[in-house]
């Protein structure tokens, strides 16, 4: 696997110098991801995304920076359908990324997966998922593999609050307790699944105390700070290489609708405010300025580099072309089989006959 | 007459329905204060309360299994799944319990639900949010398949589900949602069980239900003008089966050819053309022609999506070579 850009573990934080390393290094991944969201938006603005099923995670960057950063290249993960940070923050690059949310050939998918679907091996990416909780299981697969290949990797998989209400969870938190596997559930709770409040699908909020109960290492981690989710899920991570797997949640807001075409009718105003203050980007900015770390002229220059940055994703997934149509019967088996085979030709046989 | 759109359609049978019979409730994702993924149920909460307009959480299984159980002890429950594709988490309540628990239970009892659901491509939603599980359904004794095409018929065919005694599985399209048509939704429609003949030519049959039937009908307008004349005939409903009005046609014109929107292999289509040539055999001309999803996923990239179902070029293209073969 290549090395993630973002993800390594540099060892945790070894003195001032690895700190001060390590929290401008958290803020440009949440930048990059702020930034690659926003381009997001445009893209569907412009007309150029492949549909509006486009989920977008600003406000929850510091779980997708702080995580990944106690990860190490060989460690693989999965995510929901907002997955698009956790992935920039793995190391994806923009470009092709932004390429295959417009369904173009030079996605990382083909243009076959598109937004909710964005997979790449090589980063240990085993899946962004349609279905809440679809991805969850596959994670604790991995870590047997890992276990009984000794491969060292641990897996990750990354949901919302709205999974914490789908069984598949809890049989998976159950085997992965239950067997000692390298691994960590992440909920990234954003305080609600479409519509729903988290306190409008469960009578208890306090979701780690259910991983506890299954025999896992649970814990809570507010997402406003990178700082501090990327020390627990150090330990975490850590932890769960060693056979001893965990569940962490963080806190969050989601900034936006659920989708594109979501105004969040079902909140007021006043709310959305508040919850918006909540904001890792802002908050590791502050503390980065605060602490002498940077001053606010290098990082308007960062900014605006990423900036740049973001905005050539959207030109490269607007000039890149769509799948021609032969491959779409491509990939249905493996390389070598024979591919389904197309209404036309099948069509052309028949009527031919006689 | 008046000017509705196949989704206002489905939420005033939803609503006249609740109003008569105070033992319906829908239970599903989003139902209630959000008024439906697709705005299906958009304010039916202000009339009838969270009571009877239950939002769950994210939990398939559970919604259709809590309504298999709520049908057997006295209301009649609407249940919703989003998207049909989330039947892979709920089949085993929907098949292995609802479709099998009248049966299994000697006919002490049925399950008196409708499964609300909606399917098929248009919305670049990707391979786990497009697909056409009609086939599953039908392929499951014990389940009825309502598949409404027009406006009249999300009414209809809705208001019906929610008189039967036995689970109703109610496919919706979501590309059909906001689609209008001028209706008088008190003129007489086709009983229950019975198909519709949509349009009517000695050429040949086109058999079809839910969103083709508009592509089979424009292809149908393209045909005439170069001289072929088809009869289009909309199911309507899956389960039951109108065999008959398909036997009639069949045998008076000769050809046939069936679109659906689902995958080729074992599907819907496949078995629509088993019955027409069983039934129908002395009278075919020519085999019965599929017109049916290719066998892949569905892409999310417009350009795969839309060329990995049957669309109106297809289906004039092979009305044509089938009329001259
Ligand atoms: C099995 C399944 N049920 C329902 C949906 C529709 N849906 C998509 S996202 C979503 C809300 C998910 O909430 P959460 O898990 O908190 O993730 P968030 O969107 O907040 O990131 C729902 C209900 C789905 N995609 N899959
Ligand atoms: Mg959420």
């Amino acid at each position: 696997m290549q090395s993630a850009e973002a993800g390594q573990d540099s060892g945790g934080a070894t003195g001032d110098a690895g700190h001060n390393r390590a929290l401008a290094d958290l803020y440009r991944t949440m930048r990059r991801i702020r930034s690659f969201e926003e381009r997001v938006g445009e893209l569907f603005l412009r007309g150029e995304s492949a549909g509006s099923m486009l989920h977008l995670s600003i406000g929850e960057e510091a779980a997708a920076a702080g995580i990944c950063a106690g990860m190490r290249p060989q460690d693989s993960f999965t995510t929901h359908h907002r997955g698009h940070g956790i992935f920039l923050a793995r190391g994806a690059e923009p470009q092709r990324m932004m390429a295959e949310i417009a369904g173009k050939r030079d996605g990382y998918c083909h243009g076959k997966g598109g937004s909710m679907h964005i997979a790449d091996m090589g980063l240990g990416h085993l899946g962004a998922n349609a279905i809440v909780g679809g991805g969850i299981p596959a994670v604790v697969g991995a870590g047997l593999s890992s276990k009984r290949k000794r491969l060292g990797s641990v897996s990750v998989a990354f949901f919302g609050d709205g999974a914490m209400q789908q069984g598949i969870l809890y049989e998976s938190m159950n085997m992965a307790a239950l067997w000692d596997l390298p691994v960590l559930f992440v909920c990234i709770n954003n305080q609600y699944g479409m519509g729903t409040r988290v306190d409008q699908a469960t009578r208890a909020t306090d979701f780690e105390k259910r991983a506890q109960a299954f025999g896992l290492d649970g814990r809570a981690v507010d997402g406003l700070d990178v700082e501090a989710v990327r020390q627990v899920a150090g330990e975490m991570i850590d932890a769960a290489r060693a056979g001893r797997p965990g569940f962490l949640t963080v806190s969050c807001y989601r900034f936006f609708g659920h989708a594109r075409m979501d105004k969040s009718p079902y909140r007021d105003a006043s709310e959305e405010a508040e919850g918006r203050k909540k904001d890792p980007v802002a908050f590791a900015r502050d503390r980065l300025i605060a602490e002498a770390l940077a001053d606010a002229a290098t990082l308007d220059q960062l900014d605006a580099e990423i900036g740049r940055e973001m905005d050539a994703s959207i030109e490269f997934a607007i000039a890149a072309e769509a799948p021609e149509q032969a491959a779409m019967f491509r990939d249905v088996f493996a390389a070598g089989e024979p591919e389904p085979e197309p209404l036309r030709t099948r069509l052309d046989r028949v009527l031919a006959r006689r | 007459m008046e000017t509705l759109t196949y989704r206002d359609a489905l939420r005033r049978a939803l609503a006249e329905a609740m109003t008569e019979d105070a033992d319906i409730v829908v239970i599903g994702e989003e139902v209630g204060r959000y008024g439906g993924a697709y705005g299906v149920t958009k304010d039916l909460i202000q009339t009838f309360g969270p009571d009877r307009m239950i939002d769950t959480p994210i939990s398939e299984p559970a919604i259709v299994g809590v309504a298999v159980g709520a049908a057997m002890t006295g209301l009649r429950p609407v249940a919703e799944l989003m998207y049909i594709d989330f039947l892979g988490m709920s089949m085993d309540q929907l098949a292995n319990q609802a479709a099998k628990i009248r049966y299994m239970f000697g006919g002490q009892i049925g399950v008196p639900m409708v499964l609300r659901t909606q399917g098929g491509t248009g919305r670049s939603a990707g391979a786990q949010h497009s697909q056409s599980l009609e086939a599953w359904v039908m392929h499951t004794p014990g389940l009825r398949l309502a598949m409404p095409a027009t406006v009249a018929d999300a009414y209809h065919l809705l208001r019906h589900s929610l008189t039967l005694p036995d689970p109703v599985v109610f496919i919706e399209h979501k590309a059909l949602y906001a689609r209008k048509e001028a209706v008088d939704l008190t003129a007489p429609v086709p009983p229950w069980g019975k198909a519709a003949v949509r349009r009517i030519g000695d050429d040949l049959v086109i058999v079809t239900y839910s969103r083709q039937l508009h592509f089979a009908l424009e292809a149908a307008a393209r045909l005439a003008e170069t001289g072929i004349e088809a009869t289009v005939i909309d199911l309507r409903t899956l389960n039951p089966l109108d065999i008959d009005t398909l036997r009639a046609e069949v045998e008076r014109v000769g050809k046939a050819m069936v679109v659906s929107e689902g995958a080729l292999t074992a599907g819907v289509a496949a078995e629509l053309s088993s019955r027409i040539s069983e039934e129908c055999f002395d009278f075919l001309e020519q085999p019965v022609v599929r017109l049916a999803g290719e066998d892949v996923p569905i892409a999310v990239s417009p350009a795969l999506e839309g060329a990995s179902v049957p669309g109106v070029d297809l289906i004039v293209q092979t009305a044509e070579r089938l009329v001259r073969w």
